[in-house]
């Protein structure tokens, strides 16, 4: 996974609440067999009319939010399904950071898992951002002090966010967690081997 | 004495392998279930990274999203879906992992063969690459769904990194009035607490109403916990449980029995447990439901009226609701059993099993689907089918008007040809009603199986009972 490093862009401004997986990626683009391809497809119903022709109003199809790197959301972001394809179509795009009120649990761990940082504010502080985005100012998202700012009508803004200690390391280092987990093999095998004698039935079954 | 302790607790440290010094755990994993959709790009990165599967017979594979209901041995005509198949196939023989293919009988819903085959037992890990793996957790195991990443990492280590939830109880007391099911008890719980209600939380089920179900019941209840924003819902084992898994292909052999079954009740929650949050609602309360929009909290009682978005005072609730209501072509204040139906779909891993047909079956015999309405009945898995068949239950839904499917997700999620058409609606006993969940401006009620039977039959959303 790629190191997450200072962004510096604007921000698409989707003031929607309970923003699900079937909206972020539809089910007709899961039967994929890649992680790749599925920004064009982002949000596909929103964007694209039934003729497959861009919907003018909607905030993706606008010009200058074209290399946003940042999306700003309502609450309960990402709940449905447990489908990867939807961090997999919004780091496609070119997003790396989404900010909301809340997220469902899911897709919130899905995103460190892809090197998207998602960062949870107060309702408040959201609707605040929500407006700076609209009027297409330049964010700043600083991971390793925990910081967002922008400049609005010179005086500069600084919103400080919370995060979970192992996911920032984990998303600035860009670590491989499948690795740091198999560092560990011996607590593993010495589980197993523990759970074989507490639990025996649980490796003695088979399909008959 | 030790500190009394819930289910989740009790779980939760009979798995935990080690704590990482930045506060996360490894947790062991008991059981992986995999499909089709969620798994190729997991088994290529095991491949990319040259590592293998570390315990093959933990692991549980088969087709269910991505398939036909219909004129199975044509085969896949999808090119894109044959070939998300195909490669879960190829990938399972690879790693020597057990796959039930479409033509093996024992196919069906990742949720619905687990438990089926015993592969589900009380006080397991269980993870799937799908959001509805809270199913499981009816039986007293931990269950819950991962990403394709997570998936990976299981196949790899037989392990995930985890951080533990918060306890929430969810008390349904009293008795479940006539006609009133476990799909009705886990609306009235999501419109209660809300979709994102659970976030952070694993849920248990208790309280008379939930003891009372079945064990196809209680996982319908759980089932849904995702959609109430929980991770995992759990209902402590007991006698039913243990009845169930008796004799399962995958259940503990008859000398080993005993022990398991003593094992699975001492993790029954500890009497004077705390929970981080307590919810309690009246089973006597609740009737039929239903919901009117295109969140799985938008639900009211059949007897209800579509409501009113200017008796909201919260303006992103107003505007979320009047989005939803021109999504379903619903007029504030109609009463629910005005509204008109064009399909029905009986089915899913929330509602495709024996017990769900047996309850369809019962409003549809010697009756008629109505002229205008196409009804499909999708078994949750092929031992789903062939029981019904044994019970006459598919030529009572055939000669009431209903289509008899091969079993699959079908049109829960509309990956395959099973789909609405822009504004068509739909009475369903699936677990999702987001906008074009099953197929694009498709309108979607969720119901019970007994709601929707009822719905076929007269043409608009019904009221079971009055059938």
């Amino acid at each position: 996974m790629e190191k997450f490093k200072k962004i510096e862009s604007n921000a698409i401004p989707l003031p929607m609440v309970n923003v699900d997986t079937d909206m972020i990626i539809p089910k007709q683009f899961l039967k994929t067999i890649k992680r790749t391809g599925l920004g064009k497809n982002l949000f596909y119903e929103l964007r694209y009319d039934e003729k497959d022709a861009p919907i003018d109003s909607f905030v993706l199809n606008q010009d200058k939010y074209k290399d946003s790197q940042i999306l700003i959301t309502g609450k309960n972001f990402g709940c449905g399904s447990s489908r990867e394809h939807a961090p997999w179509s919004i780091l496609d795009y070119g997003i790396k950071c989404i900010i909301a009120s809340s997220f469902a649990d899911i897709f919130y761990n899905n995103c460190f898992k892809n090197g998207i940082l998602p960062i949870k504010l107060d309702e408040s502080e959201v609707t605040k951002l929500q407006k700076a985005a609209e009027n297409s100012l330049s964010f700043t998202i600083d991971l390793e002090n925990q910081k967002i700012s922008y400049f609005d009508k010179n005086i500069n803004h600084e919103v400080s966010f919370e995060l979970d200690k192992a996911k920032k390391t984990s998303l600035l280092e860009g670590l491989d967690d499948i690795g740091l987990t198999l560092a560990k093999v011996n607590h593993i095998s010495d589980f197993e081997n523990k759970q074989k004698s507490t639990t025996p039935w649980l490796y003695s079954q088979q399909i008959k | 004495m030790s500190t009394p302790k819930t289910l989740y607790d009790k779980i939760w440290n009979d798995h935990l392998v080690s704590e990482n010094e930045d506060g996360t755990s490894i947790i062991y994993i008991d059981r992986h279930l995999v499909h089709e959709v969620t798994s190729p790009q997991a088994f290529e990165g095991l491949k990319i990274a040259n590592r293998s599967v570390r315990k093959p017979n933990f692991t549980l594979a088969t087709a269910d999203h991505n398939i036909p209901t219909t004129n199975r041995d044509e085969g896949i005509s999808d090119p894109e879906s044959k070939l998300q198949v195909d490669t879960l196939e190829e990938n399972c023989k690879e790693h020597g992992i057990t796959f039930l293919s479409m033509s093996d009988k024992r196919q069906g819903i990742v949720h619905i063969i687990g438990p089926e085959q015993g592969f589900t037992q009380p006080g397991m890990t269980i993870v799937c690459g799908d959001s509805h793996t809270s199913t499981h957790g009816a039986f007293g195991a931990l269950a819950w769904g991962i990403g394709t990443s997570e998936v990976e990492h299981v196949l790899a280590t037989q392990t995930l990194v985890q951080t533990k939830a918060k306890n929430m109880q969810i008390n349904i007391q009293g008795e479940l009035p006539l006609g009133v099911t476990a799909k009705d008890i886990v609306l009235k719980i999501i419109q209660t607490i809300g979709t994102a209600g659970g976030t952070g939380y694993v849920i248990e089920y208790t309280g008379d109403a939930i003891k009372s179900l079945t064990m196809e019941g209680r996982m319908t209840v759980c089932n849904m916990s995702i959609e109430a924003g929980a991770r995992a819902g759990l209902i402590s084992p007991d006698e039913k449980t243990i009845e169930y898994l008796k004799g399962r292909p995958f259940s503990p052999a008859e000398n080993e029995y005993q022990s398991a079954s003593d094992y699975w009740l001492s993790l029954a929650t500890d009497e004077g447990a705390a929970y981080d949050k307590t919810v309690n609602i009246d089973a006597s309360d609740i009737i039929p439901q239903v919901t009117w929009g295109t969140s799985p909290e938008d639900v009211v009682s059949i007897d209800g009226l579509v409501p009113n978005p200017e008796d909201e005072s919260d303006e992103t609730k107003k505007k979320s609701m009047i989005r939803a209501l021109e999504y379903m072509g619903l007029v504030p204040n109609t009463p629910l059993k005005e509204v008109k139906v064009d399909k029905v779909f009986i089915g899913s891993c929330t509602n495709g099993r024996i017990e769900d047909l047996r309850a369809a079956s019962k409003i549809a015999k010697n009756r008629k689907v109505a002229d205008h309405v196409n009804a499909i009945i999708v078994p949750g898995s092929g031992l789903v089918k062939q029981q019904a068949e044994e019970e006459g239950l598919d030529k009572i839904f055939i000669e009431s008007g209903f289509e008899w499917r091969e079993p699959g997700c079908s049109m829960c999620l509309a990956m395959n040809a099973d789909k609405l058409k822009p504004q068509e609606r739909c009475a369903s006993t699936s677990n999702r009603n987001f906008e074009g969940r099953q197929g694009r401006g498709g309108r979607t009620h969720l119901m019970s199986p007994a709601m929707a039977a009822a719905a076929a039959i007269n043409g608009k959303l019904s009221d079971c009972r009055e059938i």
